[in-house]
């Protein structure tokens, strides 16, 4: 079983698609990350010698900022954003997109499930 | 996209000529902008601009985690007052234009 930073990996995965299973890991960065250590990105996680798994960790640890490290970055900057006192922090604090789109519609994933808003009637549908 | 870096951060020339002779003097005094697309820089903390939000001047003091931010993004030009209480303004649009039958 090979753990890196603290995640699982998937074990019938190749490494190439596995390592972006670790928070702050894409698939850009598990490209670089496998050329760097000379492992093959066809490699199962199953199959990685050990020595293999040792090298990648050793690299996500010295350069790359990952799981809880980079978590805590994203919401120091958020919460910096809210105290400071700018329209995007009154945005996160409100819930609501934070650059620029539109709100009359659309912006479900911010908002939330819709909630009805007591006596609005439905328009009348056109013919 | 953001600004190229070589350019350097935008700041209005008068405003930093205005911030500059206050440094000079060690002052610190507020005074009005309009120039809410300027960026703050180091220079600024400190002092309390007033940043025109489009009707009034909101007094903004600067602190040193606003740096790099523009001036513009501490003076809300918006005002939200919450949704009416009791229906959509388009119901009470129609009721007004027709209104229910009386006695």
């Amino acid at each position: 079983m090979a753990r890196i930073a603290g995640v699982d990996l998937p074990r019938d995965k190749k490494i190439q698609y596995a390592l972006p299973y670790i928070f702050g890991i894409g698939a850009n960065n598990a490209r670089k990350l496998l050329a760097e250590t000379g492992v093959s990105p066809d490699t199962r996680v199953r199959d990685l010698r050990d020595a293999e798994v040792a090298r990648l960790r050793q690299v996500i640890e010295r350069d790359y900022k990952v799981e809880g490290a980079l978590r805590t970055d994203v919401a120091m900057n958020i919460k910096r954003l809210m105290e400071i006192g700018t329209y995007r922090g009154a945005r996160h604090r409100k819930g609501l997109p934070v650059r620029g789109q539109r709100t009359h519609t659309n912006a479900r994933t911010k908002k939330g499930p819709r909630r009805a808003i007591a006596g609005k009637k439905k328009p009348l549908l056109k013919k | 996209m953001g600004r190229s870096v070589k350019k350097g951060p935008y700041v209005e020339p008068s405003l930093l000529e205005k911030i500059r002779v206050l440094n000079e003097r060690n002052e610190k005094k507020v005074f009005k902008t309009w120039s809410r697309r300027s960026t703050i820089t180091p220079d600024f903390v400190g002092h309390t601009l007033a940043v025109h939000n489009g009707n009034k001047f909101i007094p903004v003091y600067v602190t040193e985690n606003m740096v790099g931010h523009k001036l513009g993004e501490f003076a809300a030009t918006r005002l939200f007052r919450g949704h009416s209480a009791r229906g959509s303004a388009a119901e009470r649009e129609a009721e007004a234009a027709a209104p229910p039958p009386k006695a």
